[in-house]
């Protein structure tokens, strides 16, 4: 077949028609093409070449060292241990799980420690190293990387973790950490990236809690490179991290310890206090726990054991319990009448055992009564109706008002976590929270600290401190930030008349000093040493007329929990007040038996700084207390900090 | 038409023919080769055993087989075309029952030692076949309806066995090849316009027939085409590729990071890096200068077919080697459009640069006909 020519010459023509329309189409497309490559490459490189950074460059924490809390002695109360643990990195093990069984063989490694490290194997890319044992002693440690050479894969590292050396000593003061929680994430605006560090740790009761901003440090950080996978290529910079700062408290480990031991096997708070710095020497809450449980992650068993605790040893009580104060409450209704010039020191009232007041009969404690009364013995003796009588009639407003002066109902700036203000009730108060109107009888039923008045024991040290000093003294248990000293401003003057606070000191002179006092049983006779208190004994159930009639007399026929508690408040050296110690023994029974003897022997232990003298007791009980003290300077262990301090009386 | 026809004496024979091969096109092929080694060795971050050195042996190869069928009479090949259309076909029905599958679809067939991958040979075998059939028919046919419906199934029959596979890239290769021959053949200008129109209304099916149960593509293709309208949608996900592909394009900037300096290549941030989405490590290593640089190499490759074909006057050889310039010309462009967001992910490689041994010999096996069209360009008669 034979083309003609016409059609060859249509052929190439149609033919280089079409080619030019491809052609051009094809030129335009490319023109498309340069001009994308022109956009994404020149006019938007800047952006594209910070992603590609963003992509290349990652950001690893380093984490900070926390800050040490030491006591006011130096002595560490929270450090930082060394933490020994091994990580395994899959993809240099080979066989992971005839790894992780020669591991067992060097180091304790359960079964099911095992199966867990596993899963964690499995769940991570093969270069991310999983900790298969931590807290291993250097021993153990030191076995597994003699073996090295057989455990391929496998490392031992080293990091910090808290540890608090006196373990339930400070449990609540000092508090512990633990990991950073979802909640804690939530509370926060806007979460520092270190918080994002796995397993990382934060305050969460306590000191460490609350001074969690300087303890903490700032992390530092390491800029590597990684690669799509995320694996870590080589490091770009490195720059370490800020350590926390160390910070130091006003609480005495030897005291602290001391009145810990003192309150085993009882549930009671104490709280010592120094006068007239206010510095917080022990806030002791019986019983404890032991804090780095919390920092290991404490076991669910163990911790149902803290929570159904009838004693409740995870609460701070000496800051978070409130009390009725009983009869430690005496001296605001004595200073509320003295100070308004509504009595005097003179005059005498009749205790018969009861008074009728409203149509209502109080009783005193005293059954029998304590016939004509005046101040120093009705505070000494503890006579609730001389108090019902001033009570009358310096009314519940002038109450209120000294009992605020003395610090009741009122919260102060130290760093403890769940501080209760107590209550300090008001016509006011009564009103707005209960919608009813302030009777009579609740004056008279508060004039003895019974009914709606509630105090913690801190509240009740620091009263007791401004009692003793006529000046407005509030608590201080931070001492220095970073070696910093914070100020420890000087306490105002309360301004009370001279002469009402003498009274009434005389009174609580006279309660641990005169052999009708409530606390003469728990007398001091080194006179040196001497202190004046105030027993109290508040009521939390009355004895109910079923009980009476079953035969039920005394406190210690009731079930434990429906016990009066037992409160004592102290200050000494009696002449030149050093100290004040408020003790609550929960359900103790009575103030005078349960609490005043530990009062005692706490007041002492702050004045001499270590155990208390045997010389300070009274001759026949010392060979009791010689017993005793021996036995908590077993539990106490070797006193700790500089031989005791200078600067004590 | 048959060895008879042309006029043998201005045919070069022997050794001669080498000196008729077209150089400037070998110089260009070689050249864009190179840039292609270069971009493996870089990579693979410096290592030439990885991809280059295997690429640099199947180019030497395909330039062999390249020179090989150029020394051959086109005429020849032109009696093959419909021989070589005829196995193609075969081959992809062997494929359709019993191919081996990798990553999710069917396109290798197991000879023995021999893998082959039918849809990549189909590319020329189309060309080749839809050149010889319009060489065939009368001219004045060419617009008929009858002659451009069996010019249509010659095409359509690989597009849809190669879609089975499924391989949409290569099917759109094989169809824009295929439509390219009968454009430039001369069919009218009308029909396109159908297409035109025909593919609008079929682009509404495809997206309307989501989710329902005659679905037209699977849901891999619908995700990659939401991702390539919306690359940010899922960064991490199907959107993955394109983002990070953009990124190693800007980076780049106007002069790029520099030979082997490339970090999102060379961390492996780049999906594909060595094969689909090298152009992307060219861009980001030698920036904008870099990237403009091959396409102009890839366009004088392009000028210099279609002069060739141009100057030939004889129909075959003109739509022969049109055909292969456009297939050549669709192969860079999908490619460079997908990287730089402007097209869809599909599995389109970067001619002579991509890492691969199938794609690379077709295309120079196609290139062995232009160049065996430039030899024995015949001078008809009369």
């Amino acid at each position: 077949m034979k083309r003609p020519k016409k059609d060859t010459e249509e052929s190439v023509r149609v033919i280089s028609r079409r080619a030019a329309m491809i052609g051009g189409a094809q030129l335009l497309f490319a023109g498309a093409l340069v001009l994308r490559m022109r956009h994404l490459q020149v006019a938007e490189s800047d952006q594209y070449r910070l992603l590609a950074e963003e992509n290349r460059v990652n950001i690893r924490l380093l984490p900070p060292a926390r800050g040490l809390i030491q006591d006011r002695n130096g002595v560490i109360l929270a450090g930082n241990a060394q933490n020994y643990r091994v990580v395994l990195i899959r993809e240099e093990a080979l066989d992971p799980r005839a790894t992780l069984e020669r591991i067992a063989q060097l180091i304790p490694l359960t079964e099911e420690e095992i199966e867990r490290a596993m899963r964690d194997i499995s769940r991570h890319r093969p270069f991310v190293p999983v900790t298969i044992a931590d807290r291993l002693s250097w021993e153990e440690v030191a076995r597994v990387a003699a073996n090295a050479p057989a455990l391929p894969g496998v490392t031992p590292e080293v990091g910090l973790t808290r540890h608090y050396p006196f373990g339930e000593e400070f449990a609540h003061s000092v508090g512990y950490v633990g990991p950073v929680s979802e909640n804690d994430l939530a509370a926060l605006d806007n979460p520092e990236p270190v918080l994002m560090i796995p397993r990382f740790q934060i305050g969460k009761v306590g000191v460490e809690r609350e001074l969690e901003d300087s303890l903490r440090g700032s992390a530092g950080h390491r800029r590597v490179e990684v690669n799509a996978l995320g694996r870590e290529m080589r490091e770009l910079d490195r720059q370490e991290g800020d350590a926390g700062l160390n910070v130091q408290l006003t609480l005495d480990r030897n005291l602290q310890a001391f009145t810990l031991a003192r309150l085993e096997g009882e549930s009671a708070a104490v709280a010592v206090m120094e006068i007239p710095t206010g510095n917080v020497l022990a806030l002791v809450s019986a019983p404890s726990f032991d804090p780095n449980l919390f920092v290991r992650g404490i076991s669910v068993p163990d911790f149902n054991a803290l929570r159904e605790n009838d004693y409740r040893p995870m609460s701070n009580k000496a800051v978070q319990g409130a009390y009725p104060p009983g009869s430690t409450y005496k001296m605001v209704t004595a200073l509320a009448a003295f100070e308004a010039g509504l009595a005097s020191p003179d005059e005498r009232v009749f205790c018969p055992g009861h008074m009728d007041v409203a149509g209502r009969r109080f009783h005193c404690w005293r059954r029998g009564g304590h016939g004509r009364m005046s101040l120093i013995p009705a505070l000494s003796e503890s006579c609730d109706v001389y108090f019902y009588e001033l009570a009358q009639r310096v009314g519940i407003d002038r109450m209120y008002a000294m009992a605020e002066k003395l610090g009741m109902g009122q919260r102060f700036e130290i760093p403890v976590s769940a501080m209760s203000t107590g209550l300090n009730p008001s016509r006011e108060w009564k009103r707005a929270r209960r919608g009813a109107e302030w009777l009579v009888g609740d004056t008279v039923n508060a004039s003895i600290g019974q009914g709606f008045v509630l105090s913690t024991p801190l509240q009740l040290a620091v009263m007791t401190a401004r009692l003793a000093s006529n000046r407005e003294i509030v608590p201080r248990l931070l001492h220095a930030i970073d070696g910093v000293e914070v100020p420890t401003p000087e306490a105002p003057p309360l301004g009370l008349q001279g002469t009402a606070l003498n009274l009434i000191q005389r009174g609580m002179s006279e309660c641990t000093n005169h052999q009708r006092g409530t606390a003469y049983s728990s007398r001091v006779v080194q006179t040196d040493l001497r202190m004046a208190g105030k027993t109290g004994t508040s009521q939390v159930f009355s004895i109910t007329a079923a009980e009476r009639a079953a035969g039920v007399r005394r406190q210690d026929q009731l079930p434990w929990n429906r016990r009066n508690h037992a409160l004592f408040v102290c200050f000494a050296p009696e002449t030149a007040p050093r100290y004040a110690v408020a003790v609550v023994v929960e359900h103790g029974g009575g103030g005078s038996s349960a609490a005043a003897p530990i009062g005692r022997d706490v007041v002492l232990a702050a004045q001499t700084g270590g155990l208390p003298p045997l010389e300070a007791y009274p001759q026949p009980q010392r060979n009791r207390i010689e017993a005793m003290l021996r036995e908590l300077a077993a539990k106490v262990g070797p006193l700790t900090g500089p031989a005791t301090t200078s600067s004590r009386a | 038409m048959s060895y008879l026809e042309y006029n043998v004496k201005i045919t070069p024979t022997g050794l001669r023919k080498v000196l008729h091969l077209n150089w400037p096109l070998v110089l260009l092929l070689v050249a864009v080769a190179c840039v292609g080694f270069l971009m493996l060795y870089s990579v693979a971050g410096g290592d030439l055993s990885r991809w280059a050195e295997p690429q640099m042996k199947r180019f030497a190869g395909g330039l062999a087989l390249m020179f090989a069928i150029a020394f051959v009479p086109l005429w020849f090949w032109r009696s093959m075309a419909g021989l070589a259309y005829a196995v193609s076909i075969l081959l992809l029905l062997g494929v359709e029952f019993f191919g081996s599958l990798g990553m999710g679809a069917k396109r290798w067939l197991e000879l023995g030692p021999i893998r082959l991958q039918p849809s990549e040979m189909a590319k020329i075998t189309v060309i080749l076949a839809m050149a010889a059939y319009y060489d065939w028919l009368d001219i004045r046919r060419t617009s008929h309806p009858f002659w451009v419906l069996v010019a249509v199934m010659i095409v359509l029959i690989p597009v849809g066995l190669v879609l089975r596979q499924p391989d949409l890239g290569t099917a759109l290769l094989i169809l824009g090849g295929g439509g390219l021959v009968i454009f430039f053949a001369g069919v009218s200008l009308w029909y396109f316009g159908v297409l035109v129109a025909a593919a609008g209304g079929l682009v509404s099916a495809v997206v309307a027939s989501r989710g329902t149960e005659w679905q037209l593509l699977k849901d891999y293709q619908y995700r990659r085409i939401d991702s390539f309208l919306d690359p940010t949608l899922d960064p991490l996900g199907a959107g993955y590729h394109i983002n990070q592909a953009m990124i190693a394009l800007g980076s780049g900037g106007w002069s790029g990071r520099g030979f082997m300096q490339g970090t999102q290549s060379r961390l492996n941030f780049l999906p594909e890096k060595h094969t689909d989405f090298i152009f992307t490590t060219l861009a980001e290593e030698f920036g904008f200068v870099g990237a403009i640089s091959l396409l102009v190499l890839y366009l004088a490759i392009l000028v210099t077919c279609v002069v060739a074909a141009l100057q030939s006057q004889n129909r075959f050889a003109s739509l022969l080697i049109l055909g292969v310039a456009g297939n050549f010309f669709l192969y860079f462009a999908v490619n460079m459009a997908m990287v730089m967001g402007l097209a869809p992910v599909v599995g389109v490689p970067l001619p002579l640069v991509s890492f691969g041994g199938s794609a690379m010999l077709m295309i120079l096996i196609g290139f062995g006909l232009v160049q065996s069209a430039c030899i024995h360009r015949p001078k008809e008669r009369g």
